[in-house]
């Protein structure tokens, strides 16, 4: 729901906009990445850019920031037309960026971290003293609240965004570029970040911020402009507009909506984990003593924080982990000292969640990525010789099937867009009878005509009977793509969830273990 | 895009890559040739006539079938990422130990034969096996692992090599080796027109080979498997390749190779391992298995034109120009070939990525082609 927001701050309102881009055109080996994009950032207003992956907001940021120079279009920064040749040209125009991942040195205390490369020094000497004095001003002033001599690595991920922050403001920036900041923070945290941004929007600093998440971008932005395709197609006042609007602008249609018909759950237990724990090199349990069971035609949907195990549950399940304890049952049958390759052939499908990591071969053409984990049977392989003709037939039958964008069978995977490269996935592991399906973060990173075919093969694959475990960051997907979830908080599974009744807030607490979902 | 039209325009960038690389080297030679007051025309010209004499082209193939052998060995770990940088003390090890038991067994000839091939291409595997299992089992980087145990297998070749163990003393010379291999257990040679001197019988061999390792790595599972985990070794955990397996599996592969390496100069020529016996072999076969880039074809091609090159260096002294020039212009074709193949490798990619993109784009006129 759009949140009214006060007007610019009187400083800026009739000053020079802090930043004016016109015409701005980038073009990478033919493609065009950017074209015509007009934007106008006020000082003391956050500034929302919204569009799907591969929209092109990263490169206009990139732009603004000096990582490459436009080919056509100008700069301008408060008032005088600019030529950005690299990110110290920016930063000397006040230009700040907050990267999506952090940038820190663990081992070094926030102090640290956010004087490294630009230490004020008196006599030679590291001033820390001067140092500790200006953070503490700053962070007094914006309402950035963090230990100075905490350690980096103790922090939690919305305290180590505030290091981000702070970082960029001590190096005097008045222009910050946010790039998905709220992608790895709970819903609380994201809270607490909008309440900076506000703090930063009242001391007139100008604030711009890119998402995806449209519900987000309405409670905090004063401006949203649109980028679809390359260019902006929109600038609108979020008070005007509703999240559909925006979506239907950001795609050119409608959205998909992550939901469930009727139940399809049998009483047949399909997948069972027994007692499981799995530990990481130093010895502490990152899965802890779990079970779970998912029956024939059911969706377990499993909400976390990432880093709380579901990494290790799932590479445990597809036994890619060496398990400590506990056990694992497909079917009835104890598969816990079979290999990967048995247990995909005894039925288990995968969607891994970085499928660059574990999903794809990115230099192979699409047909071997069809064959890759099912290369021991047909149609891709039959008595260990390579069935080229199958392999390319069935693969074809996936690029048809699931809608894989595509020219042909014989370019590399690298060479598709993610959201094709997750169809071809999917379509590979709904190959050959699966009866379980290990579904990763499945619309990660996809645009949302992906997303919406992917959720599709999720209804299908449940309709056929596969038990199959959601893992998803995406709460309203695993809210409305799950016949049960439950939440798991340091390797164990803290709570269930009903996901007809529960909001994406009450998981978010329970998420961080400071609260039950209904 | 067809799989025919795609394949095509990959051989066509592979020639033309191929083709630049030796521009450039040759316009480095020229450069160094001038340098050392020399005329770049006559050497050249006086190079590629002393090249393409019978005896030369007997002794290139020759020489080049050794090669040939290495660098299939050394190209089998490159595929799957692993670094056998141990072939040169495979190979010794192996042609040392099998001349030793072929002089030593008498058996009728075709079996003969086939004892020394398959002691010598277990013995590589065995000392290639070494750094797999200390690779698999501690964790030790191969390539550290085998470059040390080329100095252990100098040393047990060098002890061996004595008189009061496996080395008698050669007739006529003050040199010493294994005892000579009777006849039963020479491979002839093949005659080439306007020579005397015979083409190695282990060519054919080589050949097989080179065709055993296309099939086995394009044709088959285990070469599907061995290229995933080359390509991407946690890509391949998660489709269910059993890793150490693999490594050990591939390293007994390429060591077994490697162990073929000494024999056609063993079999067709010096029918004694000596003192004198070629080494360094294995180090040639990492220059030539870049060269190649991994490829059957493109080896035998990298392998022959070494080969050229050290022959030619023969005729450089007459020139009065100093055969390490050929040192010169062996390293600049690696460095250019590995540079320009790069180079291809990246345009390649963003070439195909444009024609998706403009493919896709023409399909979908909708979507505008901004999707990177």
């Amino acid at each position: 729901m759009p949140v009214p927001v006060p007007e610019p701050v009187a400083a800026g309102a009739d000053a020079a906009p802090a930043v004016v881009l016109r015409g701005i055109t980038k073009r990478f080996a033919g493609i065009v990445a950017n074209h015509d994009v007009d934007i106008t950032v006020e000082r003391g207003s956050v500034h929302a850019i919204v569009g799907e992956n591969g929209a092109g907001k990263s490169t206009l940021m990139k732009t603004l920031y000096g990582m490459h120079r436009p080919d056509e279009g100008t700069i301008t920064v408060d008032g005088s037309v600019v030529t950005l040749s690299s990110p110290a040209d920016a930063i000397a125009l006040g230009i700040g960026m907050v990267h999506q991942h952090f940038m820190l040195a663990d081992n070094l205390t926030v102090l640290e971290n956010v004087v490294l490369g630009s230490e004020p020094t008196r006599a030679g000497v590291i001033d820390l003293g001067a140092a500790r004095r200006r953070i503490t001003e700053i962070s007094e002033s914006y309402g950035l609240d963090v230990p100075a001599d905490r350690l980096v690595e103790h922090l939690s991920v919305g305290q180590r965004q505030r290091v981000e922050i702070l970082k960029v403001l001590y190096r005097g920036a008045r222009i910050l570029i946010l790039d998905e900041p709220t992608a790895v923070l709970v819903p609380q945290e994201v809270d607490e970040l909008f309440d900076n941004l506000r703090e930063l929007r009242a001391e007139g600093l100008a604030v711009i911020f890119i998402s995806h998440k449209l519900d987000e971008v309405l409670s905090v932005a004063d401006r949203i402009t649109v980028i679809r395709a390359g260019t902006t197609v929109a600038t609108v006042d979020p008070a005007d507009v509703t999240a559909r609007d925006l979506a239907e602008l950001m795609v050119g249609s409608e959205l998909p909506v992550p939901e469930l018909r009727e139940s399809t759950v049998t009483d047949v237990v399909q997948l069972e984990v027994d007692g499981l724990t799995v530990r990481n090199a130093d010895g502490r349990a990152v899965v802890d003593d779990l079970s779970l069971t998912i029956h024939q035609g059911e969706i377990l949907g499993i909400a976390g924080v990432e880093g709380n195990g579901q990494a290790e549950l799932v590479e445990a399940i597809m036994g890619m982990l060496p398990v400590e304890q506990g056990e694992v049952r497909l079917g009835g049958a104890d598969v816990s000292g079979w290999g990967t390759r048995r247990r995909r052939e005894a039925g288990v499908g995968y969607i891994p969640e970085d499928r660059h990591r574990h999903g794809l071969l990115l230099a192979a053409p699409l047909w071997e990525n069809r064959m890759l984990g099912h290369q021991t049977r047909p149609p891709n392989v039959s008595s260990g010789w390579i069935d080229r003709s199958g392999a390319r037939a069935d693969t074809e039958r996936i690029v048809q099937e699931y809608d894989v964008r595509t020219p042909g069978i014989d370019v590399p995977a690298a060479a598709l867009s993610g959201g094709n490269q997750q169809k071809l996935i999917i379509g590979r592991e709904m190959s050959g009878n699966p009866s379980v399906l290990i579904a990763a973060h499945p619309t990660r990173g996809v645009d949302v005509g992906a997303q919406g075919a992917i959720w599709e093969q999720l209804r299908a694959a449940r309709a056929a009977g596969l038990a199959v475990l959601l893992i998803s960051a995406d709460l309203d997907e695993l809210i409305g793509m799950s016949d049960r979830i439950t939440v798991m908080l340091r390797g164990r599974l803290v709570a269930d969830a009903d996901p007809r009744t529960v909001t994406p807030e009450q998981l978010g607490a329970a998420m961080t273990g400071v609260g039950t979902p209904a | 895009m067809t799989a025919r039209r795609e394949s095509l325009r990959r051989i066509a960038l592979t020639m033309g890559a191929a083709g630049i690389a030796l521009v450039v080297s040759l316009l480095v030679s020229t450069v160094v040739l001038l340098l050392s007051d020399a005329d770049p025309v006559e050497v050249f010209t006086e190079v590629v006539e002393y090249g393409q004499k019978p005896a030369q082209l007997v002794n290139m193939l020759n020489k080049g079938t050794g090669y040939y052998l290495s660098a299939i060995a050394v190209a089998i770990g490159f595929r799957m990422a692993l670094f056998n940088i141990g072939v040169d003390g495979q190979y010794r090890l192996a042609a040392m130990l099998a001349a030793a038991l072929g002089a030593a067994v008498s058996l009728p000839a075709p079996l003969h034969v086939l004892m020394i091939v398959v002691v010598a291409m277990a013995v590589g595997a065995l000392w290639a096996g070494i750094a797999a299992l200390l690779k698999v089992t501690r964790g030790v980087s191969e390539v550290i692992s085998t470059i040390m145990l080329n100095a252990i297998a100098g040393s047990i070749v060098a002890y061996l090599l004595h008189p009061d163990r496996l080395a008698v003393s050669v007739a006529g010379s003050n040199n010493i080796g294994t005892e000579p291999l009777p006849a039963s257990a020479r491979v002839p040679g093949l005659r080439l027109a306007g020579t005397e001197s015979r083409v190695f019988g282990m060519v054919i061999v080589a050949m097989l080979v080179g065709v055993g390792y296309w099939v086995l790595l394009n044709r088959t599972r285990f070469g599907f498997d061995l290229r995933a985990t080359g390509q991407s070794p946690t890509a391949a955990i998660a489709s269910g390749v059993d890793v150490r397996r693999m490594v050990v599996t591939t390293m007994l592969l390429s060591g077994a190779v490697a162990g073929l390496v000494g024999l056609p100069q063993l079999l067709g020529a010096s029918y004694t391992y000596g003192l004198d016996f070629p080494a360094g072999i294995g180090f040639t076969g990492i220059a030539i298995a870049l060269l190649g880039r991994n490829h059957p074809v493109g080896i035998a091609l990298g392998a022959l034109l070494w080969a050229f090159l050290e022959e030619a260096s023969q005729i450089l002294d007459l020139l009065e120009v100093s055969p390490e020039i050929v040192r010169i212009i062996q390293g600049t074709v690696v460095l250019s070939v590995v540079v320009v193949y790069e180079l291809v490798r990246r345009y390649t990619i963003s070439q195909q990525q444009r024609s998706v993109g403009e493919q896709l784009a023409a399909e979908e006129p909708a979507v505008e082609g901004a999707r990177a």
